[in-house]
């Protein structure tokens, strides 16, 4: 499976295994972490849903585009659901590729389609007792800022 | 014509509902949604929303069959 959705902790090491290739020179990994802080406030933890029938389903495009448009030999994604802790990895991207360059831009890719086009919201869980989705990934990208706008 | 609607993390807590089916003129997808969002007055448009009918992503501008699924998605945040 090229993107999966996992209710359970990340296997890193499975992750890596699965693009290995005696044909590749280049493994590049980003992990997601849950930081303990965003926008000035206090993370204490954080809730992922995530809308599998589509989020799977796109998320597979995302990896066939990658595929498609770089130099690389294996791809996949993995992305956490459920109640995370800090520290915990939340989404994994691994790129296998002969050579270097193709696998880092590949892996660029890859994590930024997700996090813009995936059925998949944050909800953090703060310190001072309050929650709220984060929602300001495309907001950020479409030019306005937290003035301009309510996350409740 | 009758349409399915589903609401999605924080569009879920605004409509205050996962789903409802309704009874509709017909239209876009965003107009579906203006009437929704004048039916439930915490459901706001927001930047950057999206739209999926019958689990394809789609446009906001897509026309409307009957019977169709649509799924509003708030502002997506992954990673």
């Amino acid at each position: 499976m090229k993107f999966s959705v996992s209710d359970t902790p990340i296997d890193v090491q499975a992750a890596k295994s699965a693009v290995s290739d005696t044909h590749c020179g280049a493994l590049v990994v980003f992990e997601g972490w849950i930081r303990d802080h965003n926008e000035g406030r206090q993370v204490e933890r954080l809730e992922y849903e995530v809308y599998r029938p589509v989020a799977e389903k796109e998320g597979a495009k995302i990896i066939d585009e990658a595929l498609t448009r770089f130099a690389v030999s294996h791809a996949l994604c993995i992305h956490r659901e459920g109640l995370l802790e800090l520290g915990d990895c939340a989404v994994i991207v691994c790129v296998s590729a002969a050579h270097r360059d193709a696998a880092f831009e590949a892996c660029r890719y890859i994590i930024d389609q997700a996090k813009s086009r995936l059925p998949i919201w944050k909800k953090e869980h703060y310190v001072a007792g309050v929650s709220e989705w984060v929602n300001c990934e495309r907001c950020a990208a479409a030019g306005h800022s937290h003035g301009d706008h309510v996350h409740e | 014509m009758k349409v399915r609607v589903r609401y999605f993390a924080l569009f879920r807590e605004q409509a205050g509902c996962d789903s409802e089916t309704v009874e509709w003129s017909g239209g876009t997808a965003a107009e579906l949604f203006q009437a929704m969002a004048a039916k439930h007055p915490l459901l706001q448009t927001q930047a950057a929303a999206l739209v999926a009918i019958n689990d394809e992503m789609s446009g906001w501008e897509t026309h409307l069959n009957e019977a169709d699924e649509v799924l509003f998605f708030p502002p997506v945040a992954g990673g």
